[in-house]
């Protein structure tokens, strides 16, 4: 039945001229959150990466995930987007949006985008088709197919190079680029899709001191419009652009507040803050 | 200072422009059909009028013998197209293609058998030979159609391509990938062997399918028929190519090749990779079915080797020398290796399988690209010799 679905899916004739369509489906976000994470555990093999977690996102805030290394972010990141399922627990996208049972194509369509912590580019193609890629349209075969850039998506290829500073080399090859570069292309890339909900995982590996900055402020820029979620090992960094930081240890929420409060944190000084400072 | 910049503005919006034109699929195809449609053209051209009308005695007669083997060529080169969109664009390493074509071949030979009517040694009206010698009293359902020529080459395309959905459905939704794929469509092509290695299937069992008289009313054993298959295949041939080459020149084709490089990326893209999969599985197992279809009426015969593990290991050899990614180098690879097959087995037959490891050994190691590759590094050099004998451009 589902083999007739996709069939139809992909020959649908209303979708093909649907170009930079917009993610569609209407999230709820009444009560402004954008993102419910509840009573969330996954193990693999018996060892729990996230027990018990709860997490609420609010619509268009710029929220820093730390912790130590193994404390579940990225796990975390892949429930969200997808990647992984978890043993129990509920996420949800809205009020009204089941992230559980969806694919990481569907959530990604639905407006979320993710930057991975390796940087994530395709290799074999140039900047300027990655960003192309990356663009919002519809992305079922036919349209594919026959897509081709418009006066818009060009300009937006160019607005996107040149917040990331990649203008000169997009003729190039993305496999040439430095870490640096490809962590800008990577950010790039989740940009020109202007998710709703953007979950980047370590922005600033690799990154020159400006780099840093740049990103720091790209990042806070982004919020308001966007809802913003930030892994990062790089204190210093988080702390130029948090405004709420939620600290997790061993697969659960350890504190969560202020940088100031989560600073001054009894059980975080114990376990995270006072073991790198 | 000013003259410079102004230069180096038009140099921008020309770079701009050519940047965006590579992505278009039509522009693709004037830069990379125009050569492989002369060259193609040309040979089977001038091949096919050597044989016409060139004297028997001439040093210029081109045997019917080699016209066959150059249309048996042919039919390699489209299956190794049809194995480098998978492989070389997609990073799905089949091992099963083989299949697909002889799945085509048969298809066509049931045409064929059919077509043979009452001249076979039984004289059975309808039945092929080989089924009344097994005793059986009418036509199994799945020979019924096959006597026309429209209905049998539309179950060449759909019968590959259905098992190539089915397959591919059921492969890439559980994301099985990698060496565990190769392994599956190998098991696919040597389950499908023994099943047609078995009488009781209806396919003429280890002799297969052979003693075809005529297609389309026209006698297989007349040069002219022989030359019009060539042709034909040389045409189809051509059509798979420029097809292909829009296809990858499209963005659909940078999609495939973003699968290939980083799968979980284009999926957090967005796209169901999936879905692309088995659709592109389909497209490249119909291309290998119809190489297999033009094969058969040419060599006049298909069995159940044809279904051999060997045979599908042999085309990805065939692509890997040739220089997986490009199409042009499937092309050339199969034929390269195929005219070594042909003169190598002349001389020492037993040995074939020991060369043809030898060589995709020496290629992998010293040629990871293949000829294209040399090809291709070749004209990036001309190219850098050309930059550098210019005289250095002002840059601010
Ligand atoms: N697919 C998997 N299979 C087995 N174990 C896994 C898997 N994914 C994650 N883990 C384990 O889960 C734990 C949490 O990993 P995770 O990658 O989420 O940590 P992290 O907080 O992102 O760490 P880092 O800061 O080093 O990136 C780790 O101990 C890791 O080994
Ligand atoms: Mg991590």
């Amino acid at each position: 039945m589902s083999m007739l679905d996709n069939m139809r899916e992909t020959m649908r004739r209303d979708q093909v001229w649907n170009f930079l369509q917009p993610p569609s489906v209407a999230v709820n976000v009444d009560k402004q959150i954008l993102l419910y994470i509840e009573n969330l555990s996954v193990s693999f093999d018996g060892f729990k990466a996230i027990s018990d977690l709860n997490l609420y996102i609010n619509d268009g805030e710029l929220r820093c995930l730390i912790g130590a290394n193994g404390a579940g972010k990225t796990t975390l990141m892949d429930i969200v987007t997808g990647k992984t399922t978890p043993d129990t627990g509920s996420v949800f996208f809205g009020q009204n949006i089941n992230l559980l049972g969806k694919t990481e194509a569907e959530i990604a369509n639905l407006g979320i985008g993710r930057k991975f912590q390796k940087p994530t580019v395709f290799e074999a193609q140039t900047v300027y088709a990655n960003l192309e890629l990356a663009l919002a349209y519809n992305k079922s075969i036919l349209p594919t197919l026959i897509a081709s850039l418009n006066g818009e998506q060009r300009d937006r290829i160019d607005e996107v190079l040149n917040i990331i500073g990649l203008r000169e080399q997009r003729a190039m090859i993305a496999g040439a680029l430095s870490h640096g570069q490809k962590q800008w292309l990577e950010i790039g890339m989740l940009l020109i899709a202007d998710p709703r909900l953007l979950l980047v995982d370590e922005p600033v590996a690799g990154m020159t001191a400006q780099e840093t900055e740049r990103t720091a402020e790209l990042l806070t820029s982004l919020a308001g419009d966007h809802t913003v979620v930030v892994v990062e090992h790089d204190m210093e960094f988080v702390r130029s652009i948090a405004r709420t930081v939620t600290v997790l240890h061993q697969g659960s929420v350890l504190a969560e507040g202020s940088m100031q409060d989560v600073q001054n944190n009894p059980d975080v000084i114990e376990v995270y803050l006072g073991e790198s400072h | 200072m000013t003259g410079n910049s102004s230069l180096a503005t038009k140099q921008h919006t020309l770079a701009q422009h050519t940047l965006t034109q590579q992505l278009s699929p039509l522009h693709q195809l004037r830069e990379k059909a125009p050569m492989f449609i002369a060259v193609l053209f040309g040979v089977t051209i001038y091949a096919s009028i050597c044989n016409q009308f060139v004297p028997q005695d001439s040093i210029f007669y081109v045997s019917t013998y080699s016209i066959t083997l150059l249309g048996k060529y042919l039919c390699f080169a489209l299956l190794a197209l049809a194995v480098d969109i998978v492989w070389g664009y997609c990073g799905i390493l089949s091992l099963g293609h083989g299949a697909f074509f002889a799945l085509g071949g048969y298809a066509m030979g049931m045409y064929l058998m059919r077509q043979i009517g009452d001249r076979g040694v039984y004289g059975h009206p309808e039945l092929p030979d080989f089924m009344v010698f097994l005793n059986w009293q009418e036509l199994p359902w799945y020979w019924q159609g096959f006597d026309q020529f429209w209905f049998a080459m539309l179950m060449v395309a759909l019968i590959p391509g259905l098992l190539a959905f089915v397959f591919g459905f059921l492969a890439f939704r559980s994301r099985v990938a990698g060496v565990y794929l190769s392994i599956m469509t190998q098991a696919l092509t040597y389950a499908l062997m023994l099943a047609f290695f078995r009488n009781e299937m209806g396919f003429g069992g280890n002799n297969g399918l052979t003693d075809f008289k005529d297609i389309l009313g026209f006698d297989l054993q007349q040069d002219q028929t022989r030359i019009a298959l060539f042709i034909t295949t040389a045409i189809i041939l051509a059509i798979a190519y420029c097809a292909s080459v829009m296809i990858m020149g499209s963005k659909l084709g940078r999609v495939i090749i973003a699968i290939r490089d980083a799968e979980d990326r284009s999926r957090f893209l967005g796209y169901k990779t999936e879905i692309y999969k088995v659709w592109l599985f389909v497209f490249s197992a119909v291309i290998a079915a119809i190489a297999g279809a033009l094969y058969v009426p040419q060599v006049g015969i298909i069995n159940p080797g044809e279904f051999s593990p060997l045979n599908s290991i042999e085309i990805v050899v065939w692509v890997a020398v040739g220089g997986r990614g490009t199409l042009y180098g499937a092309v050339i690879g199969a034929l390269l290796v195929n005219y070594a097959k042909t003169r190598f087995t002349a001389i020492m037959p037993e040995a074939w399988l020991f060369a043809l490891g030898a060589l995709f050994v020496s290629v992998t190691v010293f040629l990871p690209q293949g000829i294209a590759g040399v090809l291709k590094e070749n004209n990036w050099l001309r190219r850098l010799t050309q930059r550098t004998a210019q005289p250095a451009g002002g840059q601010a």
